[in-house]
């Protein structure tokens, strides 16, 4: 018996005028062109909550870029989602926060790149995007939407971690996420300058510690750890196809939005096939669903049920190999690579390549 | 945390809600990032958070409805919408 999805990432665009260095969007961004229409979306939709999904996350890319998002948040809400947008805020007005307020979304979460102008400008590489942002935070709190500021933490900005936490004070945010750079796509490429160093991952540790004393229940806070510093890997997704969907612009469904880097295996797209379908009897789906995929030594392991084996997408970029265990466990042949990484971190200087439509420079 | 009368009225945040999910027959509370599960005497009592009855009402309601005495009933009220006050799930009206 295969347990419906509990949340979707709807990807509406891989568009977007920031270019952070760590973006979770492949390497290999989705045109306009291929994107999913209207109808298109509308019908995801009606699939998913037929399906059991509760909660679906418009994403992108930046999806404040769609001019459609309002319609989508409708229908959504209209088949009882939970509608939360994830956004840069940059494109965000008074005008178009009424009229998503008014199609009855639930949430937004909004990115700051860091708690300076200065930081934030470097990293999204976007000039006066911090001033756009302040004043997308005050629009949503006006309207009484519930806000989340997002926080992405790597080694040029994790020394304002309790900088951050007085910003989303100042500007009535009921939840604030501090969430480490996760090391795959685009943070693989700038691993070097992002890593942190252990000192400061532990400084971090002490920071949202100190932070969570200081607010109690008033400010929820979610803190994402980097685990190249941890012994045992984190359950991917919370297991391979057991909660979470995500859909790419052009319509694909991926187990998680890293998936498409498994190499010799067709991904299966909502324009050919229904998302129950594809939920349940895709390939790429079962690929890692359970334990009995599980090599050794997970295959063995008193904790394959907790762990899941690790990211498979960080299993495959540092070995070569998705079906291999996660390279950050203890137990794993590959740990040396998370070690060597750490310690070329150590030495690397802080240049990295922005996020690019037209991939990588050569 | 705060102490409550039962003439005091509770009511969702913004961005909470509860909801019965058809597909697994279950009650979840849908909030910011995530929907937990509400168990049967949980989805009960929320089930009549409407931001006009008041905790007195709720009660009233309730052991009624289970035939149970009223201050044990009470008790697990008061106990469980102070708790989702605290996390942000319900407010005072």
């Amino acid at each position: 018996m295969i347990s419906p999805p509990m949340s979707l990432l709807a990807e509406l665009t891989h568009r977007c005028p920031l270019r952070c260095p760590y973006c979770s969007n492949p390497l290999s961004l989705e045109q306009k062109s291929s994107e999913l229409s209207t109808e298109d979306w509308c019908r995801v939709l009606d699939e998913a909550a037929e399906l059991g999904v509760l909660q679906v996350h418009f994403s992108g890319g930046e999806p404040m870029a769609r001019p459609d998002l309002p319609a989508l948040v409708r229908h959504a809400v209209s088949k009882g989602l939970y509608t939360n947008l994830i956004t840069s805020g940059v494109l965000l007005n008074e005008q178009n926060l009424a009229e998503l307020s008014a199609a009855g979304l639930d949430h937004v979460q909004l990115s700051f790149q860091d708690a300076t102008p200065d930081g934030a400008e470097l990293i999204g590489g976007l000039k006066d995007a911090q001033n756009r942002k302040l004043a997308a935070a005050q629009i949503i709190v006006a309207d009484g939407i519930p806000l989340t500021l997002n926080f992405v933490i790597h080694r040029l900005n994790v020394m304002r971690i309790p900088q951050m936490f007085d910003l989303a004070e100042q500007l009535g945010a009921r939840r604030v996420e501090i969430a480490h750079t996760q090391y795959y796509g685009w943070g693989l490429k700038n691993r070097g300058a992002l890593l942190p160093s252990k000192e400061q991952l532990q400084q971090s540790e002490r920071d949202v510690a100190a932070a969570r004393e200081r607010f109690g229940s008033r400010l929820a806070i979610d803190f994402v750890t980097p685990d190249y510093y941890a012994d045992e890997p984190k359950p991917c997704m919370g297991g391979w196809g057991e909660r979470f969907l995500n859909i790419t612009p052009s319509g694909r469904v991926l187990p998680c939005h890293a998936a498409e880097s498994i190499p010799n295996i067709s991904f299966p797209n909502v324009r050919e096939d229904s998302l129950k379908n594809i939920w349940e009897n895709s390939e790429i789906f079962q690929l890692f669903r359970g334990t009995s995929w599980m090599p050794e030594p997970c295959r063995s392991c008193d904790r394959r049920d907790v762990d899941k084996g690790g990211c498979r997408c960080q299993a495959l970029a540092l070995t070569g190999r998705a079906d291999v265990a996660d390279p950050v466990c203890h137990r794993s042949s590959h740990r040396h690579l998370i070690d060597e990484a750490i310690a070329e971190a150590a030495s690397h200087d802080e240049t990295f390549i922005y996020r690019q439509m037209s991939g990588l420079p050569s | 945390m705060q102490t409550v009368s039962e003439t005091d009225i509770p009511a969702f945040m913004r961005g909470t809600r509860l909801q019965h999910d058809r597909v697994r027959d279950q009650w979840f509370v849908q909030a910011p990032e995530k929907a937990f599960l509400a168990d049967p005497i949980a989805a009960a009592i929320l089930q009549r958070v409407n931001g006009e009855s008041t905790l007195g009402n709720i009660i009233d309601a309730l052991s009624e409805a289970y035939a149970a005495p009223r201050d044990i009933i009470a008790g697990d009220v008061v106990r469980m919408v102070q708790d989702l006050a605290e996390r942000q799930v319900l407010t005072w009206k």
